[in-house]
């Protein structure tokens, strides 16, 4: 398997935490309650807040600003897995579902690059998991409540192959294993699909419309 | 008052140490441990700024606090943003603690060896900064800004914001 560059491994992780903080904001003030409202929003100003580290170290090593990469790319560019693209609005099941299965993935994922030798790579990855672990207790605390309701059974049973396609191959295994099911063919990155050019459309429509010169 | 030609990291650190935290001002930067160090080369001075929360909007504002207060004592400013794991809750200095406390934020818990739990954080393991008591439940792990949790104090029935250890 061809090795990674640390700027197409960044822009991978950021990608997800960036289109993931954007889905979970889509929950800001129509969650099932207000502590929701107040959850899903803080956990999507997270995951924004590490997406822009991320791409802004991603930026040093691409010669570029993190801003660009946020948000100039054209869609078929983006590199963030299927699972964070998912348009899961008003489906609180499905939601939570993808909530348990993305933060279990990306702690193997920040537990692997926690051990890099690439010093500013662990500490960032060391730096974003001190706020991942109240995303994951959040995460637990749902499934608590609602594991056990056919309809979250049914959107994990949908929603696995997804998470698989979050981590690289040899992490997998480790995914399986923590969720205690068999791995399956993986919904692999490949280029977004017309459901992610809608949100990128959102997404980058103030950037782009912005005047020649504008500072942010 | 007359206004010295050379600064030194004392100085610095002094005028640092006036810097209120932007959203929570009972706090200085010091105090909140995001200043990881100073050095002085005559009028240069290097700071190193370790943020809190990394989707924290204030993040910028204290960064902009930090040069300016350079440039009032004479010095060139240079702030050398930290993107490392150094940054704890427990940096919180025991003075910011108590100032935190006193504005009705309960201070973070100290880190513990493993990471934070549900049980922990659903055990009366956390002080109402209003009353003391230990009666406290948790509301919701998440508050009105990234740093901190809502919990509830049983004794007196007030609700209080938590700051997450992290």
């Amino acid at each position: 398997m061809p090795e990674h560059s640390r700027a197409e491994l960044l822009l991978e992780l950021a990608d997800d935490e960036l289109i993931l903080g954007w889905r979970d904001s889509e929950w800001t003030g129509i969650a099932p309650f207000l502590e929701e409202d107040v959850a899903f929003s803080s956990i999507a100003q997270n995951e924004i807040g590490h997406a822009r580290a991320l791409y802004e170290l991603a930026a040093r090593d691409l010669g570029t600003d993190a801003d660009a990469l946020a948000f100039d790319r054209a869609p078929e560019e983006y590199r963030c897995s299927p699972l964070v693209q998912l348009r899961l609005v008003p489906d609180w099941a499905r939601t939570i579902a993808r909530h348990v299965l993305y933060e279990t993935a990306d702690a193997i994922r920040i537990a692997h690059l926690k051990e890099s030798d690439d010093v500013e790579l662990a500490g960032l990855a060391g730096k974003i998991e001190r706020e991942e672990v109240y995303h994951r207790l959040h995460a637990e605390m749902w499934l608590e409540r609602l594991g056990a309701e056919e309809r979250v059974r049914g959107a994990v049973d949908e929603l696995w192959p997804y998470a698989l396609g979050v981590l690289d191959p040899p992490l997998r295994p480790r995914l399986a294993e923590r969720i205690g099911r068999p791995e399956v063919e993986a919904v692999e990155r490949t280029a977004p699909g017309a459901e992610f050019a809608e949100l990128w459309d959102e997404m980058t429509m103030v950037r782009r419309s912005a005047p020649v010169g504008a500072q942010w | 008052m007359v206004m010295k030609s050379v600064v030194t990291a004392e100085a610095v650190w002094e005028a640092l140490a006036d810097i209120p935290d932007p959203e929570i001002p009972v706090i200085s930067l010091v105090d909140l441990g995001v200043v990881k160090d100073v050095s002085v080369d005559g009028d240069r001075v290097r700071i190193a700024f370790t943020p809190t929360f990394m989707g924290c909007p204030a993040l910028e504002v204290m960064k902009r606090e930090l040069e300016r207060a350079v440039e009032a004592i004479g010095g060139r400013p240079e702030v050398d943003v930290v993107m490392d794991d150094s940054w704890s809750t427990d940096r919180i200095t025991p003075a910011g603690r108590e100032k935190l406390r006193e504005a009705g934020f309960a201070p973070p818990t100290p880190r513990a060896a493993g990471p934070t739990t549900l049980v922990q954080l659903q055990s009366k393991a956390f002080r109402c900064p209003y009353c003391s008591s230990t009666e406290t439940r948790l509301e919701n792990i998440f508050g009105p800004t990234p740093c901190r949790s809502v919990r509830y104090c049983d004794a007196c029935r007030q609700p209080f914001e938590q700051f997450k250890t992290i």
